[in-house]
């Protein structure tokens, strides 16, 4: 900048962004409702696994972490509706992308490295298994 | 992007000139941005997680013969803390509710419940730390606490960070009323505490629920 | 005082760190001392500090900004080129009896420090300078989404550039290869300061990178020209777009395994020790998922480079736009699903190897298909051989060369054989010396003149050209001839003899470089002696296609007085080719953010934590940290961040600039 801020526009300055400071698209803020219903979903989305887990409800271990994986994916979409906003619309979309983007990194990086490792395991430390050290 | 007074009619095919600036100014409004960049942040954030969800999926089996989960977690403290997240989520909701009426002191009360939400965790989180550690349960007993550690205590990290923030904000806003700049920060501290939900709702389920299966 | 009290102020900083035993490296201390002691008082004397402060340090102009980023990285190329010859000296030195110059301590700092800093003080910082200047101008935009956040992070790159500096005359820097893997980087094998150095230098640099990413992509999405649509953006805005998307999400990969490390360092955690259940393996593997989405990082922006050079050089619309776009976000996505050929011969056995060799030899096909677009676009175009279209041929050549080989090293049976050898080492420098490097002498020809107003020397500019270019085939070459013999990487000495002469050529070929840098250093010293003769008072030297070319050299403050309204890809040529008029009156007052001193403030304080960090002085880090919080908190109190250009400011310089094209006759 050539010149530092002078003080006589500094006043206009103000004035012209409380006017419009705010985000273009950003209209869903949800209501007391929403905020409500999503509460309450994920307060039964909670207590189910807990439950589950701590009762012994399922016999199988793996069909019960398959169950409350389950909860849990449940429970992360009824957060990003209902308190996170999001929906398809926001930004043109970018939003959503940005998500959809990073869940596809996210699902790599942890499928990839405990495949990947696991492999690894079996291959360079066949005894390890048996031991479970 | 702003919207275009240009279409493709009316242009060349008439003969008219066409134009090629815009002579009417028409700023970028300050903060427009922000949601979206502070949306990739978390994003970014996201993925320091994934890493630690990453670490903890390859070690979480490396007991180096010290204590297994089944061992250390306890269950019903795990949902207590739970809900107190789920609790500071929903004040928010309403704080941002009341945000949007306008209605400064009420929103002011909802952020201080969150906040003691938010400290009610953290108290607890660390309650739980500090057993373990006594327990002999510590970070550096095998690759497994390890990773529960640095996972669990970098979301802890986070509540902390936004607490501070939280903190910061009452004062401003405070001080400067509920202005649009007031509002915006608002709204991503808003974002982060949320994220900061989804992430522990992958903390409970992967960490101690899968973890006290085994 | 006694010995308790001076570890608790120094911590394990003591006279002994200083490595006053190396006579090379006091030797160079003495030199940085003496010429930084001269440039200081050479600044005083001159009474540059204010300016330097007011109009660049605190700075916000993007343009400065990206300005400072490329000082920077030319800065940081002196020094790992230093550390490359030394190696290359070395190797070409120690046969037979001799055991050459360098012991094995210092060598092994030198190729470590060589690959960190040309990767991430030399490559990254010329990427984000470039992408910094070009596109925010390239849009139509007045400066990038979140000004202040520029220029913190640049604050943030350069405080870690100064952390690896400092690691040269206090302590020592890490002795483990540029990815610090572990356990060698543990604490049980390096106890000492320099993967610390390591460390930290990478976090703090880190953060700015990552902020940087965000800036860029939300300045993309968010500040284009009216009309222009994703479609329409110049292919340059295109790669910076998906460059910054790779930033953002590999970054912070390379943050939590850096901070996992480090846990394993300073607390004792088991992530990737031996004991206790550690596995070293799963920081390579974590490791390189950053990394590879790394090298397209590199890489991008200098396809984007090449895809505006070749285009207005050729004097044509670019060949296959919307295929480049496409092969640009294929590789974006592609580049997160190859990170295991980093490491084949881990163990992860036939299914998992097999995998990754063909998800690499995929990745490979968009990339051959923007070579092919090049050359279409140059097909029966008018081809004016300047500078940077030189450099962009050069590239097409070397890099297609490096490609193939990297093809090669895709196939796992032929990489069990070539991994860790100098064949690697050659393929790599390959592709990154012909790609990135090439891509940012093109592209630091082709927007000098928009930069500063006039263009840089030809003649001395030729001669970079050709010792570079001659220079990379005589230093890399032979290490593919030596690769294949099976000769393996970062070894100091060697036993049969019939290996000298391709060392020996090698450091001639790493001699032909060195000239090659210096003659890029006297063209840019000549050109700016003879700026008047090679002034460009038009702003639109290339007869260029994009908008950047639309404002003056140099641009004013502002950009562009009026918001460019684009119609068509290709914009200023759209501009120029429907006779536009340019708008000479109507000016309004421009509403821009103001300076501040914060980001340099936040460097400084990350300097001393990262310093304190190392040396474990945990008052002083603990104090630094609180600063931190300080000094953010303090920032965002303050309201008033922007301020409006007078209308008579803007009057004054578009007039000056409307009496400059009347003489060009424009």
């Amino acid at each position: 900048m050539t010149d530092r801020p002078a003080t006589a526009h500094d006043a206009h300055a103000d004035h012209a962004h409380d006017d419009h400071g705010h985000g273009d698209d950003h209209a869903s803020h949800g209501t007391r409702k929403s905020y409500l219903k999503g509460f309450f979903l994920s307060v039964i989305l909670t207590a189910i696994p807990f439950w589950a887990v701590m009762t012994g409800a399922f016999k199988d271990p793996s069909t019960a972490a398959l169950v409350i994986m389950l909860f849990a994916v449940i429970q992360i979409v009824v957060h990003m509706i209902y308190f996170l906003h999001m929906n398809g619309k926001s930004e043109n979309g970018w939003t959503m992308m940005a998500l959809i983007f990073t869940i596809i990194l996210v699902v790599i990086t942890l499928s990839g490295s405990i495949w990947v490792m696991y492999h690894l395991n079996t291959n360079m430390m066949p005894m390890q298994a048996a031991v479970d050290m | 992007m702003s919207s275009v007074s240009l279409k493709k009619d009316g242009l060349d095919e008439k003969g008219e000139p066409l134009s090629f600036y815009q002579l009417e100014e028409h700023h970028h409004p300050e903060g427009s941005s922000t949601m979206l960049g502070f949306w990739m942040y978390l994003m970014s954030d996201c993925l320091i997680f994934a890493v630690l969800f990453a670490a903890y999926g390859v070690l979480g089996t490396s007991y180096a013969g010290g204590p297994t989960p089944k061992e250390i977690f306890e269950l019903p403290l795990v949902a207590v803390n739970t809900a107190m997240l789920l609790f500071s989520s929903i004040t928010y909701g309403f704080a941002m509710l009341s945000m949007e009426e306008g209605r400064q002191r009420i929103m002011q009360m909802w952020l201080a419940f969150t906040g003691l939400f938010g400290l009610a965790f953290l108290s607890i989180e660390m309650y739980e730390f500090a057993t373990l550690i006594h327990e002999g349960a510590g970070p550096t007993r095998s690759a497994f606490l390890s990773s529960f550690f640095t996972l669990v205590g970098t979301h802890g990290l986070h509540v902390t960070m936004g607490f501070i923030w939280l903190v910061t904000l009452m004062v401003q806003v405070q001080k400067h009323g509920l202005i649009a700049a007031n509002k915006r920060r608002l709204m991503c501290l808003s974002m982060f505490w949320h994220f900061l939900d989804v992430i522990w709702i992958g903390v409970f389920t992967f960490v101690y629920l899968m973890g006290s299966l085994r | 005082m006694s010995d308790s009290i001076l570890k608790t102020i120094f911590g394990r900083l003591t006279l002994e760190s200083l490595p006053l035993h190396e006579p090379i490296v006091v030797a160079t201390f003495g030199m940085v001392a003496i010429g930084g002691a001269a440039l200081l008082a050479a600044l005083t004397y001159f009474k540059v500090w204010g300016y330097l402060w007011n109009q660049w340090f605190t700075s916000v102009d993007h343009k400065k900004i990206g300005i400072m980023y490329m000082i920077l990285a030319i800065v940081m190329l002196l020094r790992g080129f230093s550390d490359a010859i030394m190696m290359r000296l070395q190797q070409a030195m120690a046969f037979g009896g001799s055991e050459g110059y360098l012991n094995a301590h210092h060598y092994d700092q030198v190729f470590t420090a060589h690959g960190v800093i040309m990767i991430f003080f030399v490559a990254m910082p010329m990427v984000t300078g470039l992408m910094n200047y070009v596109v925010p101008l390239q849009i139509g935009a007045r400066d990038v989404s979140f000004p202040f956040l520029n220029n913190f992070s640049f604050w943030m790159t350069a405080a870690g550039a100064v952390i690896v500096m400092m690691s040269l005359f206090i302590g020592e820097f890490a002795r483990t290869g540029w990815l610090a893997m572990p356990p060698l980087s543990g604490i049980a094998y390096s106890p000492d300061v320099g993967v610390d150095y390591y460390i930290w230098a990478l976090q703090i640099a880190g953060i700015g990178t990552l902020l940087s990413g965000v800036n860029l992509v939300a300045t993309i999405v968010k500040m284009r020209a009216p009309g222009m649509g994703m479609m329409k953006m110049p292919i340059f805005t295109w790669t910076a777009l998906c460059t910054n998307i790779l930033i953002v999400a590999a970054f912070p990969v390379l943050t939590a395994v850096l901070a996992m490390l480090s846990l394993d360092r300073y607390i004792g955690t088991a992530f990737f020790t031996n004991d206790a259940g550690g596995n070293p393996m799963m920081y390579v593997n974590l490791i390189w998922i950053w990394g590879h989405p790394e090298v397209y990082i590199l890489v991008l922006p200098a396809f984007g480079i090449f895809s505006e050079v070749t285009s207005t050089f050729s004097g044509k619309r670019l060949f296959g736009y919307s295929s480049m776009v496409y092969a640009t976000l294929v590789i974006t996505i592609l580049s997160y699903l190859v990170w295991l050929h980093h490491f084949f011969t881990m163990g992860s056995g036939a299914s998992v190897n097999s995998f990754f060799g063909i998800t690499t030899m995929i990745i490979s096909i968009p990339t051959g298909a923007k070579i092919f677009n090049w050359l279409f676009t140059m097909y029966k175009g008018r081809i004016r051989f300047e500078l940077p279209m030189m450099w962009t041929i050069a590239f097409m050549v070397t890099f297609t060369i490096g490609g193939m080989t990297g093809v090669l090293l895709a196939v796992p049976p032929a990489d069990f054989v070539l991994h860790n050898s100098l064949f690697l080492v050659a393929h790599f420098h390959n592709v990154i010396i012909g790609g990135t490097l090439f891509g940012m002498f093109a592209g630091i020809n082709y927007w000098f003149p928009k930069a500063f107003g006039f263009k840089l020397d030809e003649k001395w500019g030729k001669v970079s050209f050709w010792c570079w270019v001659s220079g990379f085939y005589f230093a890399f070459m032979p290490l593919y001839v030596l690769g294949l013999m099976g000769v393996t990487r970062r070894m100091r000495y060697f036993d049969d003899p019939n290996l000298q002469i391709w060392f020996v050529i090698a450091a001639f070929g790493a001699a032909l470089v060195a000239v090659g840098i210096a003659a890029f250093l006297i063209q840019i010293f000549v050109s700016i002696r003879n700026r008047e003769a090679l002034a460009d008072h038009t702003g639109d030297p290339w007869g260029g296609r994009t908008l950047e070319w639309a404002t003056s050299s140099p641009p004013p403050d502002y950009n562009f007085a009026f918001t460019p309204v684009v119609h068509d890809l290709d914009a200023w040529y759209d501009m120029k080719d429907r006779k536009h008029q340019r708008p000479v009156s109507g000016f309004r007052a421009i509403h821009m953010p103001s300076n501040t001193g914060t980001g340099v403030v936040l460097g400084v304080l990350s300097i001393a934590f990262g310093f304190a960090m190392i040396w474990y002085m945990w008052w002083l880090a603990g104090l630094t940290l609180v600063g931190i919080f300080a000094t953010t908190i303090f920032h965002t109190f303050n309201y008033k961040r922007d301020f409006y250009i007078p209308v008579e400011d803007v009057i004054a310089s578009e007039d000056a600039r409307t009496r400059m094209l009347a003489t060009q006759g424009a």
